[in-house]
């Protein structure tokens, strides 16, 4: 759809006509019922522990709409977290090099280690800070989602404000606006479309984590928080496998409401501060938008535009043009970090017997393989459909939105049902339950493979068809070499998404039924079940040590290679 | 002149430290006057380091030595009473035209009434009235630049700091804007004293300043300044106007025949630190072909051939020097000459044209000779690109390295004097494969 001209004849607000327009009626509508749930939702918050331990979790799906309301109000003040983090971190990282030293690359291995691992950690830490309520669980399961997310959008900031086109940086020196005014009327505005666009990202990868840390089990302690992801723990251990349909339903459905709700009238919004849209360029567009656009909304949101305006035009007296140099005593900190984590780790390590240690090992090796025999089944599988996909405009328009839920829903949201047919056959589970690791992850593959292709230029798709290059030579010449700085971003993201699944994938129940692959993930989520913590951090370490390891010696490499040749 | 200069420069010099020691100097020696109510040009090919003065000025960069006095102050970052116009129109996409003209009043603090009028009152002046409530996307280059001169005129600038403004556009499109601007500043419409223009477009300069300060290149130095005499409006025919293009362009070429006039010879004496220009063979080939032929039959006016090609100086002088270092042509005071192998090469065909100019590449071009020297000697016949680049730092920037080898490469494959394979980045005897 064609984006709207940009200066739409417009009245002020509230003054064209006192009656409600059918416009008004609607966003009304809208914001009553999300107060309204989000009260609700927000109720159980404050109530005793013991409520969420001992009271099994009622599996009536008219009790789901509230599971589904707390489950997205814990998203979307992870969300909020986020967000805040991001706005701390960035401009920090960025603006000071001596703090920009050491914080880039903490978030550079923040972002790509494990996080699921962690989970088990982190809530018996939420758990004593704010004991026997159900906010320290709530806590804990917020900072899980956060983990998830913060990183990302705090990475996308920091490089838009190292992006900020030189001459417009130029242009607001030379008119003198302050260095406070330039962030909120230039940095920020530039930056706010990818961020909108890494939110979305994070949100879809957060549902995953969501339903693994609303039902826990650490040690002793188990509890499970009011939601759709502890529906579903419920659902499995009585072995109902309607409510488990109930859920998934109930899942997409929240998905659908939160792209539409949140995330179109944010994307569609952004669009306005892309600084390469030409006019007629397809754009998104945004049915909340419009409403909140042509009803009175305008009027409630007005104050927070004012705000924002009021927040950048205050010229605060200094202009800042100086920017603080990287002292090498605070290039130290970094190296000096890491040697005291070496020296915890070293300490924690002195204590496991030599055998145990090289047992994770092999464990982890185990899942490595399976990480990357996953990866390399998906390209086999989704390169040719994405290609064909990505070569017919009229499918691709179908297929992209229809790939971006599936790689939103939680995939181990799934796994019960997968594990019917291994049961049922008596299959080998070392096998056969590594296919539920690539499972959600897939996804990412299979759409950046589509963008790749649409970015195809039209021109050489017809050089290609007029020299008559067809079948194996197209794809070695044309088709590969077009998609292959996409298809990485895709294997980095979908090998990513596999080792925190391996957690759950490699351990999976119904009922009173286990089944377990041999891996690092089974023993992360074993050690994490007995409370066993020394093994838990063993497995853990383990875990950051091959990702970060693979991330420097494989992808990395590669990514550079494919930008160098491709681009 | 009687009035105070609104600003002088002195003895400014601005050099960056190259990463093996020793400095890059850029702008070297400048000073210059402005005084109320003119219009001064900077005029110099690229790397002549004029938009580097320019930002100085802004107070946008500091210079290494020297000092720029604005209103017997001197400028330690961006100055109040001083505004740019960005070659790029550096228009902020997400504030209308009315928003993006209110931006630096905002800076100042000023109360919403008087900015809202202010505002309307540069746009009115500047002819983008009916225009206040579009995006810039929605633009024509033309009307961007526009709401770039209402944005810097809102602030009422004493000084206006114009970075090739037209060179975006458009012919047609640049000479209305001139036209308009010069207009205003006639009037005495602007709300400005004096305007400082950088550009490298020569009948820009005629047309528009009072006075010209020509730069040169590697470092910049002002090696001339041309009064511009002619009453407003101007006429780019009136033989007074040639005349002055003429002289610049003279002085331009000059620089080179002052030095060329302490060798023995009429050729630039090239040697491996001589930074060369890029220019393609294609170019090359084809400004021989165009003097050797009628009307020039092997020697040419630059301005001429300059207007006849529609090439700007920053287009043509690297073809012509190139030719000059490679001796198939001879430049002077402002004209160009072939040689006689510049002759032979334009009549002959494509095999001839290649061996002759392999032999000149390999003769008069050290860098060329050195590096087929070296594939020679070793037994593999091939070396990395590194080796020739270091070698070449000893001598330059790693940024004029980098383009000097960029230029001998091309020739040399023209040439096919050796081969140079990108992936792994090195120089073989052999062609591919």
């Amino acid at each position: 759809m064609a984006r709207k001209p940009r200066s739409e004849p417009s009245l002020p607000h509230g003054m064209a006509s006192l009656a409600p327009t059918r416009w008004d009626i609607g966003a009304a509508l809208l914001v009553l019922a999300l107060l309204a749930i989000m009260a609700q939702a927000g109720r159980g918050t404050f109530a005793p522990l013991e409520s969420i331990t001992q009271v099994p979790l009622s599996l009536d799906p008219w009790r789901l709409p509230y599971y589904a309301a707390r489950t997205a109000l814990r998203m979307m003040v992870a969300l909020g977290c986020s967000t805040l983090f991001t706005f701390l971190y960035a401009p920090l990282a960025a603006k000071y090099r001596g703090a920009g030293a050491l914080l880039v690359p903490l978030l550079d291995i923040l972002q790509s280690v494990p996080v699921l691992g962690f989970i088990s950690i982190t809530i018996t830490f939420f758990l004593d800070l704010i004991p026997g309520r159900v906010l320290g669980a709530e806590l804990a399961a917020i900072f899980a989602i956060f983990t998830s997310q913060a990183w990302n959008m705090a990475f996308s900031l920091y490089q838009s404000l190292h992006t900020v086109p030189a001459e417009l940086v130029e242009a607001s020196l030379s008119f003198r606006l302050s260095g406070w005014m330039r962030f909120w009327r230039l940095e920020v505005p530039f930056a706010l479309p990818s961020l909108v666009w890494n939110m979305m990202v994070s949100v879809a990868g957060g549902w995953f984590f969501v339903v693994a840390s609303e039902a826990v089990t650490v040690g002793h302690t188990r509890f499970a928080l009011p939601g759709i992801g502890s529906y579903i723990a419920t659902a499995i251990a009585v072995n109902d496998g309607r409510a488990l349909i109930w859920a998934i339903l109930a899942m997409l459905v929240l998905i659908l409401l939160i792209d539409q709700l949140l995330f179109r009238p944010l994307l569609a919004w952004s669009e306005r501060f892309r600084i390469d849209a030409e006019p007629g360029e397809p754009g998104y567009s945004s049915f909340v938008l419009t409403l909140i656009r042509r009803s009175r909304i305008g009027t409630f949101l007005a104050p927070l535009a004012e705000l924002w305006d009021r927040i950048g035009r205050h010229p605060a007296a200094a202009i800042v043009t100086h920017k603080e140099t990287a002292s090498p005593r605070m290039q130290a900190v970094p190296v000096l970090l890491l040697l005291g984590a070496g020296l915890v780790l070293g300490h924690y390590l002195i204590t496991l017997p030599r055998g145990e240690i090289l047992a994770t090992l092999v464990d982890g090796l185990i899942t490595l393989a399976r990480v990357f025999a996953l990866v390399a089944l998906a390209s086999v599988i989704w390169v040719p459909v994405g290609v064909w996909i990505g070569l017919r405009p009229r499918f691709g328009r179908i297929f992209q939105p229809l790939v971006q839920l599936l790689a939103a829903f939680p995939a181990n949201l799934l796994y019960p049902l997968l594990i019917v047919p291994i049961l049922v056959h008596r299959l080998d589970a070392n096998i056969w339950l590594s296919p539920l690791m690539i499972l959600g992850a897939q996804w990412y593959l299979l759409f950046n493979i589509i963008v790749g292709t649409q970015a195809l230029p039209h021109e050489l798709r017809q050089i290609a068809t007029n020299l008559h290059v067809t079948g194996w030579l197209w794809w070695r010449r044309v088709g590969l070499p077009a998609i292959f700085p996409y298809f990485l971003t895709g294997a980095i993201t979908a090998s990513g998404g596999a080792w925190n699944a391996a957690i759950v994938a490699e351990y999976v129940s119904w009922g009173d039924r286990v089944l377990v692959a041999r891996g690092l993930g089974a023993t992360i989520a074993e050690a994490a079940r007995t409370g066993d913590s020394t093994r838990l951090a063993l497995g853990i370490g383990v875990m950051c040590l091959l990702v970060i390891v693979v991330n420097r010696l494989v992808w990395r490499p590669l990514y550079a290679y494919a930008e160098r040749k491709f681009r | 002149m009687t009035s105070a200069p609104l600003l002088s420069i002195r003895h400014l010099k601005r050099s960056f430290s190259k990463p093996g020691g020793g400095e890059l100097v850029v702008l070297d020696d400048v000073s210059l006057e402005l005084r109320p109510g003119e219009i001064v040009g900077l005029l110099g090919r690229s790397g002549s380091g004029k938009s580097t003065l320019l930002r100085a000025i802004a107070g946008l960069s500091r210079p290494s030595a020297g000092e720029i006095i604005y209103r017997e102050q001197p400028i330690h970052g961006p100055a109040p009473g001083i505004a740019m116009v960005f070659q790029s129109f550096a228009l902020f996409p997400w504030l209308t035209v009315l928003e993006n003209v209110q931006l630096g009043l905002e800076a100042l603090g000023l109360p919403r009434e008087e900015i809202r009028s202010r505002a309307i009152a540069a746009i009115d002046l500047i002819g983008l009235d009916g225009f206040e409530s579009a995006y810039p996307r929605e633009l024509s280059g033309g009307m961007r630049q526009r709401v770039g001169f209402a944005r810097a005129l809102v602030v009422h600038p004493d000084l206006l700091l114009m970075d090739e403004p037209f060179s975006a556009l458009d012919v047609l499109t640049a000479e209305t804007l001139r036209t308009d601007l010069l207009e205003l500043w006639a009037e005495n419409q602007l709300p400005i004293k004096s305007i400082l223009l950088v550009t490298h477009n020569i009948e820009e300069a005629v047309l528009m300043c009072d006075r010209i300060l020509i730069f040169s290149t590697n470092p910049g130095r002002i090696i001339s300044e041309i009064a511009v005499g002619l009453a407003q409006p101007r006429d780019r025919l009136d033989p007074m106007f040639r005349d002055l293009v003429e002289q610049i362009y003279v002085a331009m070429t000059g620089g080179r025949a002052g030095r060329l006039a302490t060798q023995p010879q009429q050729f630039p004496q090239v040697g491996m630190g001589t930074i060369l220009p890029h220019a393609s063979t294609n170019a090359l080939a084809g400004l021989m072909e165009e003097v050797a032929d009628a009307p020039y039959f092997g020697k040419a006016d630059l301005p001429e051939i300059a207007s006849k090609l529609h090439m700007e100086i920053d287009d043509l002088f690297p073809v012509a020097e190139s030719l000059h270092m490679l001796r198939f042509a001879v430049l002077e005071g402002g004209d160009m000459r072939l040689t006689q192998e510049g002759r032979n090469f334009a009549a002959a065909e494509l095999d001839e044209r290649k061996s002759l100019f392999l032999k000149h590449l390999l003769t008069y071009i050290p860098i060329a000779a050195h590096i087929r020297r070296v594939l020679d000697e070793r037994l593999t016949h091939t070396a990395p690109l590194s080796r020739f680049q270091d070698e070449l730092e000893d001598h330059m920037s790693p940024e004029a390295a980098r383009s000097t080898l960029r230029a001998v490469i091309s020739w040399g494959r023209y040439a096919e004097a050796f081969a140079y394979n990108e992936d792994g980045a090195g120089f073989s005897l052999e062609n591919p494969e």
